[in-house]
């Protein structure tokens, strides 16, 4: 089989790939899906067997330490401690509105850095809106809030995006070194949202301040904020102690599940399930997939596009395209194309890479251009949103935070 | 008489009390109450954005549940507030729209401004009670959610040869 017809092939399962992880059809999962493509492009020859295992190898440990986060994100659910954010945001917020964003900003940022996006938007977002209707106030902006910082806050850990992950084995970073090259792109990004938050919602947040009966006090759940702390201290010391960071991951996944399993507090069956086995799958076959695309031509166009170089013309260049890119298709297969190539030229460009796919799905509406069109053209329920209101909050805050973001790192490893 | 008296979050401790001043005793009433369904619709385009991953954890309810639990309990502590029997409406959808379409088989609609009360003029009616204001079909009654305003709030006339103000666009 020829580069061409192989690179084109490899495209075409790609597309179908996406479009079922989009379209969500009752009868296929997009695991079942990717692991089809996958075989498919090794069947025709348009990857090679081993190759397909080292692009598997490779991906094993990410998708390791995503399993584990994911576990640990469940555990800590199960042990309250979304619960217990919504009562920190019900009492600190003293009825204001406006408090209730600030609120909102903090522990969702901090939410996403530590947790995971997923975390934010899966399991933050359900006690932010009960929390804004208890309050008896409008939940959009702080609705709006959450989904926002899911992407713009992920910067901070690898453990924050998937993204970040897959990039984190080739940048070649120690995990504190990625961490303290991203908390000032990070801040700017969270800083811009929080700008444009307070001008966009005005009216929303104008409202008067409610007197109402003083919330109960929170109660942390003391178990899972020490394992997680644990956990990040495990992390944040990984490079000295010469220990991978996906051990830590399991080490803490293992002291959530462990003791809950014993308690009977959950069963083998939902722990399985909370680790999302069919997305692990996806992200596993996805992987082969753009391997096949890569190998057969798509890297070199790649590198063509992608300008090398610390510079900071060249860096807010990667940081653009790679949101621009992020949003064509879905920030997953774009890091999974453009990482490996951007770690070729150092760990800026890799992190201005990230920039760009974890801040630019905030443009579009449901992450990206793709999904947005196909919801369209479903007259799913989406109808009775204001469409333009997401995109104009999108284009008010994604490329100012892009730019904020990439500058402060440029900034950062010149440091 | 039928009357239909729409509530939101923010003021309808004033708008139910100002209905119970004004309406006639023997007025069928209707407290409506409309939840928009943005904010949900919100939540469920970024849970469509992590592609590949959709398991909802069975412990958390879903959005629509919390809504309609809170629109449930505004309406019941609004009919305590009324002090006398009315109909309770709990409708979701764009709210505007939704309201105007319960008032079509009334005589008399209740709301209160949503906008800015600190400075009066047509920013005092937001978008959503501007919309209902001007597409109602029937006659409206529109409280003010605190003190009605004092007549020293209206700017003085200008002084003879000051130069004209432009007519504001809105």
């Amino acid at each position: 089989m020829t580069n061409g017809l192989a690179l084109a092939l490899a495209l075409v399962v790609l597309a179908a790939t996406l479009g079922v992880a989009v379209a969500r059809p009752p009868y296929l999962s997009e695991a079942l899906a990717a692991v089809a493509g996958a075989v498919l492009l090794v069947t025709v020859g348009a990857i090679g067997l081993s190759e397909a295992g080292d692009a598997l190898r490779a991906l094993g440990p990410t998708v390791g330490f995503l399993a584990a986060m994911l576990l640990i994100a469940d555990g800590c659910r199960r042990e309250g401690l979304f619960d217990a954010m919504g009562a920190v945001m019900a009492r600190g917020s003293q009825g204001s509105p406006q408090r209730l964003l600030a609120f909102v900003f903090v522990i969702a940022a901090a939410i996403t850095a530590v947790l995971s996006l997923d975390a934010t938007i899966v399991l933050l977002t359900p006690v932010v809106f009960a929390t804004a209707a208890q309050m008896r106030t409008s939940a959009k902006p702080h609705v709006y809030a959450c989904a926002h910082l899911a992407n713009s806050a992920s910067l901070l850990l690898p453990v924050s995006n998937l993204t970040n992950l897959l990039a984190f084995h080739a940048s070649k970073l120690s995990f504190l070194r990625f961490a303290a090259l991203m908390v000032l792109p990070t801040l700017a990004a969270v800083g811009v949202e929080w700008v444009v938050f307070r001008r966009f919602f005005a009216v929303d947040l104008r409202r008067p301040r409610r007197a109402g009966t003083r919330p109960a006090r929170p109660k942390l759940p003391r178990f899972a904020v020490a394992v997680l702390a644990l956990t990040l201290a495990g992390f944040a010391l990984s490079s000295v102690l010469g220990i991978q960071p996906v051990w830590f991951a399991t080490a803490g996944a293992a002291a959530m599940t462990i003791p809950s399993l014993y308690r009977r507090a959950a069963t083998p069956g939902q722990l399985a399930r909370a680790a999302e086995p069919g997305f692990l799958i996806f992200v596993l076959g996805l992987g082969v997939i753009v391997q096949a695309a890569s190998g057969n031509g798509l890297d070199t166009a790649v590198r063509a596009a992608l300008p090398t170089g610390g510079s900071l013309p060249a860096l807010l260049a990667i940081a653009a395209l790679s949101a621009i890119f992020a949003n064509l298709v879905n920030n997953l297969p774009a890091t999974l194309m453009l990482v490996p190539v951007a770690a070729a030229a150092g760990p800026g460009p890799v992190l201005a890479t990230l920039i760009g796919v974890n801040v630019g799905p905030n443009l579009t509406y449901v992450g990206s251009l793709a999904t947005l069109l196909w919801r369209r053209v479903l007259h799913a329920e989406e109808t009775d949103v204001e469409l333009g209101e997401f995109l104009r909050l999108g284009a008010l805050t994604v490329p100012a935070g892009l730019v904020a973001a990439t500058v402060i790192l440029w900034l950062a490893l010149k440091a | 008489m039928r009357a239909l008296v729409w509530i939101i979050e923010d003021t309808w401790e004033a708008t139910v009390a100002e209905a119970a001043a004004f309406l006639p005793s023997d007025a069928d009433v209707t407290l409506l109450h409309v939840a928009s369904t943005e904010a949900e619709t919100v939540a469920g385009a970024a849970r469509r954005g992590l592609l590949g991953r959709h398991q909802p954890p069975r412990a958390a309810p879903a959005l629509r549940e919390i809504s309609e639990q809170a629109a449930h309990e505004l309406l019941a502590e609004a009919q305590t507030r009324l002090g006398r029997p009315a109909r309770l409406e709990a409708r979701r959808g764009r709210v505007e729209h939704v309201v105007v379409a319960a008032a079509a088989p009334m005589d008399i609609l209740v709301l209160a401004r949503d906008g800015d009360r600190e400075r009066l003029g047509p920013r005092s009616l937001g978008p959503t009670a501007r919309f209902v204001v001007d597409h109602a079909p029937c006659c409206v009654l529109l409280i003010w959610p605190d003190v009605a305003p004092a007549l020293t709030t209206i700017p003085p006339p200008p002084a003879p040869g000051a130069p004209q103000p432009r007519p504001s666009a809105l």
